[in-house]
């Protein structure tokens, strides 16, 4: 009988294709997560195909050509604003500032609240404390409030935005890869590596990082949604990007131009729908990821 | 999470980190651990809202004098009766007393003490987010506790799905689509704000004109924030439900609706009282841009007011309100935990 060796690396790209397979067939059979993540799918490509769709000319105010605030016609299918821009070219351009904002401050958000997370649960003392401390300090604070006062003496572009998102939008990601880091520390096969003298840098990196990547996977899903109503917000108060256009600024223009008292129920209802229908799918997909990832959750059932 | 986080199926609801009780641990100890931390976090309050708001912020005369022509002289005038000309540290000791006694500066745009508007504010921010967030807690925990017992049924999915999509809605969306619809087609609801003017002054004519005004913001308000308390209500009870005790009620021969309620409902809702509490800074969040959109006299309207202005001194002052009034709920929550769960005083 002959024994094929196989090389460590092979071996460990086939455990992570098998593994891999494995959380697909769990998250597939869950539904709402796969529609979610078809409607996710569909509006990442409309997002990516906005400048073929619609000429970025139709978000120039001084180039409009409708009239102002009119009701849904043939040329312009969900109206135009007072200005007699189309609608429907301000939701499309909208939905990707409003996508890049939210993606790029979990990004921020995720990885600094890893690396606080597996440091402060791996080195434990003085700076583990602090870690949590602060974490958790972060986490009771209202974060309008904060991100509204950063904003209000920061100034507003887009890199504030996500800036000040990011910072309110990390502890709960440390929380979680924390409690997770405490949990793999004490495996048998850490122990191992310790004996055989790994380093600091080698556990996290080698051991516990790879360990926790999934549920930070399903967390960084669940905090998308909240990045982008947190956007939507900030910039329907007024503190968004002016130079730009998003979900949450065409809403602020309708409210200040009196969009509700002049029924302009066209000029509403596109952006926040957008808004709800990403969210929606967002969350969908999120709470599918954890249920395939959160051990405690996949042990239940 | 941040603004909104809502548990998964089956996710138990885990209470706030309430310490890992040492042998001895008393209630005293216990109180004295959490009234501490609760102290350093508002002493980090305290120190970060001077940091953002005169360090980073820059000079407040800048701003104040933007666009004005204001001699060297006047600028030096405003600065010393503002006590910008002392050292750092005087002035941050006298920012520090200032809030401790209850003096908050004088706002640039009304001209008046803090305090003062922050005293007539108050009510209506209470009157909105408070009726709010009972009506949402209770409606949350009605239809959490039925969704858990039933998991699957079609009450369960149909209600998750609705809370899940209003969930999703941002705030002020669902303010300004409600406002559309009810005050602006029906005319059933004022537009905005809490009285009218022309309500005779008695009483009763007054209550009722508020309460008027207050049904659409309570609505939107109610409407985003219930789903959250539906899921961990929902999740709290899924945790319950293959628990021997239950198996051993059924066994006596009470019937289901006696199971849930009087065994099932009051072990699931331990861990939520927490939760109710700690969810209090998104009942802030959630009430700034209610009050926003339809103008109500409250502390978010006057905070939101106050951005653009900018009326720095009352953006510092309402920071340091709405966080500590976070953390002192947190604290609140702490203690009633030491109470309600007896495992705390074993451990």
């Amino acid at each position: 009988m002959t024994t094929t060796t196989v090389s460590p690396r092979a071996l460990r790209r086939a455990r992570r294709r098998q593994s891999f397979a494995r959380s697909w067939a769990a998250y597939r059979s869950q539904r709402t997560g796969m529609i979610g993540l078809v409607l996710l799918g569909a509006i990442v490509v409309l997002a990516l195909a906005a400048p073929i769709l619609i000429d970025e000319s139709a978000l120039s105010v001084t180039r409009a050509t409708g009239e102002r605030m009119a009701p849904p016609s043939a040329a312009y299918p969900l109206g135009t604003d007072e200005t007699g821009r189309s609608i429907l070219a301000l939701t499309l351009w909208g939905s990707r500032l409003s996508l890049v904002i939210g993606l790029t401050a979990t990004v921020v958000a995720i990885v600094i609240g890893t690396t606080v997370g597996v440091t402060s649960g791996h080195i434990g003392g003085w700076y583990g404390w602090i870690a949590l401390r602060l974490s958790d300090w972060f986490m009771v604070l209202p974060s309008l409030v904060v991100a509204i006062a950063l904003l209000a003496v920061l100034g507003r572009s887009m890199a504030t935005t996500i800036t000040v998102i990011a910072l309110v939008s990390w502890p709960g990601t440390t929380r979680l890869v924390r409690a997770q880091t405490l949990t793999v520390q004490s495996r048998p096969y850490l122990e191992r590596a310790k004996a055989l003298g790994a380093g600091h840098w080698h556990q996290m990196t080698k051991h516990l990082l790879p360990n926790v990547l999934p549920l930070v996977l399903a967390s960084a899903t669940l905090l998308v949604p909240s990045a982008i109503l947190m956007e939507s917000s900030l910039a329907w108060l007024g503190l968004g990007d002016p130079s730009v256009v998003s979900w949450g600024s065409i809403l602020n223009r309708a409210s200040e131009n009196g969009a509700v008292s002049a029924h302009a129920w066209w000029y509403l209802l596109p952006p926040g729908l957008a808004i709800l229908v990403v969210v929606l799918a967002f969350m969908m997909c999120g709470r599918a990821l954890e249920a395939v990832f959160n051990p405690r959750l996949r042990g239940g059932s | 999470m941040t603004e909104r986080s809502l548990p998964v199926d089956g996710a138990s609801v885990e209470a706030p980190s309430t310490g890992r009780g040492r042998a001895s641990s008393g209630f005293g100890r216990y109180l004295f651990k959490h009234v501490s931390g609760a102290a350093v976090s508002l002493l980090l309050v305290l120190f970060s809202s001077f940091f953002i708001f005169r360090l980073i912020a820059g000079d407040p005369i800048d701003q104040l004098t933007k666009e004005r022509p204001v001699s060297a002289e006047q600028r030096a005038a405003m600065r010393a009766e503002m006590g910008l000309d002392r050292p750092l540290w005087q002035q941050f000791w006298d920012y520090i007393t200032g809030t401790l006694t209850m003096d908050l500066g004088e706002s640039f745009q009304y001209r008046r003490p803090i305090f003062d508007l922050i005293v007539e504010r108050l009510p209506a921010t209470l009157l909105l987010s408070g009726t709010g967030m009972v009506l949402a807690v209770l409606l949350g925990f009605w239809i959490g506790t039925r969704s858990g017992w039933k998991q699957g049924s079609r009450f369960d999915k149909g209600h998750v799905a609705t809370g899940l999509v209003l969930y999703s809605a941002p705030t002020f969306w669902l303010g300004m689509i409600v406002i559309l619809v009810f005050a602006r087609y029906l005319g059933l609801f004022p537009v905005n704000g809490m009285r009218s003017p022309s309500t005779p002054p008695d009483f009763w004519s007054q209550a009722v004109d508020i309460g008027h005004h207050l049904v659409l913001p309570v609505l939107t308000y109610t409407a985003v924030v219930y789903a959250g308390y539906l899921m961990i209500m929902r999740s709290s009870i899924l945790d319950e439900l293959g628990s021997d005790y239950l198996t051993t009620a059924r066994a006596k021969g009470l019937r289901d609706d006696e199971v849930r309620q009087r065994h099932a409902v009051p072990n699931a809702l331990l861990p939520t009282v927490t939760l109710v509490f700690l969810a209090l800074g998104s009942v802030v969040n959630g009430s700034i841009v209610t009050e926003t959109v339809f103008s109500w006299p409250g502390l978010g309207t006057l905070f939101v007011n106050s951005i653009f202005y900018p009326d720095r001194p009352v953006l510092q002052a309402l920071f340091v309100l709405f966080s500590s009034s976070t953390i002192l709920a947190v604290l609140c929550a702490e203690i009633l935990y030491w109470f309600i769960d007896p495992r705390i005083r074993r451990s």
